[in-house]
């Protein structure tokens, strides 16, 4: 398994695109983080926002790029025929795809951290100066308040769930088109589908087992009771995607012949 | 000793060099491809399914048509105006006849606003006693003449607003603004008829007058009801990004004075008679209307509106019945990505460009090939996908806005464009990155991720106004059925079906991004080894 582990290291630490995809999510996040940061202002009437929340909305946007990084991790060895090679050094498949899990969460972690830690930080420097201050029942953003940390933290763990969710489905379907498109599918349609249904109670079905949506209730701070899925329940729900995308891919992989 | 062999040639005349011959050759690529195939029927069949699944709805309470009686308890009908658009027509009228050429002058000397205390649409009388509320910027107090007794009949009016003036409106979509002027103030109206032709006037103090506007009301009938009215829409709804909590909604009412009330022609003996038009209509009204006579005058309390119908509960357009498209969409930028990457990837693109060396000429009879297909399939789905959503959607008792053949046409084949250059774009962006991954999730970035940002509300107001203008999701402008009329205040969100672009325009963007990539791609190809 070390060895695994090592191999799999030295490969995607040596693809010039990791670091490159790396960085582009780090800036994809935080900078959509700060369009909308800069664009709020505080508003005595209505309803209030939910801060933390609002913070961390570049995560819609960050998770395209970690998708990228983790369907390129399989479906590239595929496309150059490197899978072979792979194959050949590491017969016991199921060991292979842990290695790749295990190397592939760790660098999505670590970005995803940089990345979130650097949309709450823009946050606590935009957001007083739009009016969300004390005075106005609004906390300065700190992960010492109690569902802000969970939200950080909820949104490092949902990257790395949608790293683990892609790589399951690049495994299974091996063509990284195809597979760029149903993962992305799977994140960014449930909520337009569950936006435009006219029937009410589909559109809450639809919110609670879709992966994005549900998963991104570990955000919300706020409300929670209105929320159509328990923020911790929710991104349980992704990890249920994420592993039976595992599981499939780990399966196919076993059976079917590279 | 060596023999000279003439070397061998080949009984088969030369392929010609011809656009037609290339365009050939790339249709048989796709056609050829079982899955390719298949992914462009899987978007038709998407698109259809999803128009069941968007539609589906067990229970609603509308029902349309000029008069409530073929409606089921409770469910209210929507009118339907001149121009054949759904309407609001809702006020309290104090009319008598007008049986012929005339005029009515009067002077609003107050204009006031009541607002609903309880919480929801059901109010009663004694929810308002002592609920004075702000005027809703289009609470509307004048005179007016309708054609006649049935709701969406053709009307001229000429009235005081809230907030936005004097304003002479006519068969609920038109709207013009006269001088502006505070509801502080006495203000002077005039309603003169001769004919076919309405003329309204305003003046500040009864003797210097302004004609604020013209309708001519063809075949208006010889007897009309003329007189006084007053009406207040909701309040204007707004959504909070993020949460996606709408507020707003709530029914209110306006109070005006009328005084030195005075008529001149052909009007019949007769008394002032109350009346209570559209009362229970489908847009929440307050139901503590009424007239009493005051010094000269009228004190008149009505609720209502009268524009054209916006943001009905319970009322769709073609939105839900297109929810596949969304679905389509990503397979068909999967499939246009694929068309030219899958080349590079097995190596047939030196093949390809050996047979036809003219690079900029490959690529467009590429992206003529998949928009080709692209267009059919969505043209094809989304004319079956439109009236069989609209179907389900009325029988389950939903109301369906009105809309003209034309405005169908366009939605049905401005979303097959829509999905042709967006595989185009897809092709664009696969011959310049050279690669799937990150082909597919630029467009889909591009496209799909600015419209679901934008209609849950992720990003505040502005920021969605920007996405919709600036990058290829301005091109769902062509699905808008509604026109979104200024008079009604109103959500005009994408959410709610209305875009910042018009369709036309709104599409350009999508073309400009295609026409773009394309180019780039051309260059790339043209320049760098294959």
């Amino acid at each position: 398994m070390t060895g695994a582990l090592r191999a799999e290291w030295t490969k995607l630490r040596t693809v010039a695109a990791t670091g490159w995809l790396m960085l582009a999510t780090i800036t994809a996040t935080v900078g959509l983080g700060t369009i909308v940061a800069l664009a709020v202002t505080y508003r005595s009437t209505g309803p209030g926002q939910d801060i933390p929340k609002l913070s961390l909305v570049g995560i819609q946007l960050g998770q395209a790029i970690i998708a990228i990084l983790a369907v390129q991790t399989i479906s590239g060895e595929y496309s150059t025929g490197m899978i072979r090679v792979t194959l050949t050094a590491i017969p016991r498949r199921p060991t292979l795809l842990a290695a790749k899990a295990a190397i592939l969460t760790a660098l999505v972690l670590t970005a995803g951290a940089v990345a979130v830690l650097g949309s709450v930080l823009v946050g606590r420097l935009i957001l007083p100066g739009h009016g969300f201050t004390a005075a106005h029942g609004y906390a300065l953003l700190s992960l010492s308040h109690g569902p802000t940390l969970r939200a950080a933290a909820g949104s490092v763990l949902y990257l790395g769930l949608i790293a683990l969710l892609s790589l399951g489905v690049a495994t299974a379907v091996r063509e990284s088109a195809v597979a760029i498109g149903l993962v992305l599918g799977l994140l960014y349609l449930f909520p337009i589908l569950a936006a435009l249904v006219t029937d009410p109670q589909l559109k809450r079905h639809l919110q609670q087992i879709a992966p994005m949506t549900a998963g991104l209730a570990v955000q919300a701070t706020t409300n929670l009771g209105r929320l159509p899925i328990a923020p911790w329940a929710g991104l349980a729900v992704l990890a249920g995607w994420a592993a039976a995308a595992v599981l499939v891919g780990g399966l196919l992989l076993r059976w079917r012949d590279a | 000793m060596s023999a000279t062999t003439a070397p061998y040639r080949s009984d088969l005349p030369a392929g010609r060099d011809s656009f037609a011959q290339l365009l050939h050759a790339e249709w048989t690529k796709f056609r050829t491809v079982r899955g390719w195939v298949i992914t462009a029927v899987v978007s038709v069949i998407a698109i259809i399914v999803f128009a069941y699944l968007g539609t589906f709805r067990h229970e609603s309470g509308v029902c349309t048509g000029p008069s409530p009686a073929s409606c089921q308890a409770g469910h209210p009908h929507v009118p339907v105006g001149p121009g054949g658009e759904a309407v609001s027509d809702s006020y309290y009228f104090v009319h008598r006849t007008l049986a012929g050429d005339g005029s009515v002058t009067v002077r609003v000397s107050s204009l006031t606003g009541l607002r609903q205390t309880g919480n929801g649409n059901a109010v009663s009388t004694s929810d308002l006693v002592g609920a004075p509320g702000p005027v809703q910027p289009w609470a509307k107090a004048g005179l007016t003449l309708t054609a006649g007794s049935t709701l969406g009949s053709a009307y001229a009016a000429v009235m005081l607003t809230g907030a936005h003036g004097v304003r002479m409106q006519y068969d609920y979509t038109h709207d013009t603004a006269g001088p502006s002027v505070s509801i502080a103030g006495a203000r002077w109206l005039r309603l003169t008829r001769s004919g076919d032709t309405v003329i309204g006037s305003a003046s500040a103090d009864g003797t210097h007058w302004t004609v604020v506007s013209s309708a001519r009301l063809a075949g208006l009938p010889a007897s009309v009801q003329a007189g006084l009215f007053v009406t207040s829409p909701q309040t204007a709804p707004s959504q909070q990004f993020l949460a996606g909590d709408r507020a707003g909604g709530q029914a209110t009412a306006a109070n005006a004075r009328f005084d030195r009330l005075t008529l001149e022609g052909q009007w019949p003996a007769g008394r002032w008679r109350g009346q209570d038009v559209g009362a229970n209509g489908q847009t929440s009204t307050l139901t503590s209307v009424g007239s009493h006579p005051s010094s000269g005058g009228f004190t008149v309390t009505g609720s209502g509106d009268i524009a054209p119908a916006v943001g009905l509960p319970a009322a769709f357009t073609d939105q839900p019945s297109l929810t596949g498209v969304f679905v389509a969409l990503i397979v068909l930028i999967v499939l246009g990505t694929m068309f030219i990457t899958a080349e590079y990837r097995r190596g047939l693109i030196h093949t390809t460009l050996a047979a036809s060396p003219r690079r900029g000429r490959v690529l467009l009879a590429k992206a003529l090939v998949i928009a080709a297909v692209t267009f059919l399939a969505g043209a094809a789905a989304t004319a079956v996908a439109i009236p069989l959503g609209t179907r389900l959607l009325r029988s389950h008792g939903n109301y369906v806005y009105p809309t003209s053949t034309l405005t169908e046409l366009r939605v049905v084949f401005g979303t097959a464009a829509l999905l042709a250059l967006t595989a185009v774009l897809a092709l664009a962006l696969g011959a310049i990155l050279r690669r799937s991954a990150a082909a597919v999730t630029a467009v889909i970035v591009l496209i799909v991720l600015p419209y679901m940002l934008v209609i849950v509300a992720a990003v505040p107001a502005g920021v969605a106004q920007w996405l919709m203008r600036l990058t290829p999701a301005a091109a769902f402008a062509v699905e808008q059925t509604l026109p979104q009329y200024h008079q009604v205040d109103y959500l005009y969100t994408p959410a709610s079906g209305f875009y910042p672009l018009a369709p036309a325009v709104g599409f350009a963007v999508l073309l400009a991004y295609a026409l773009i990539a394309l180019g780039l791609a051309g260059h790339r190809l043209r320049t760098t080894d294959a």
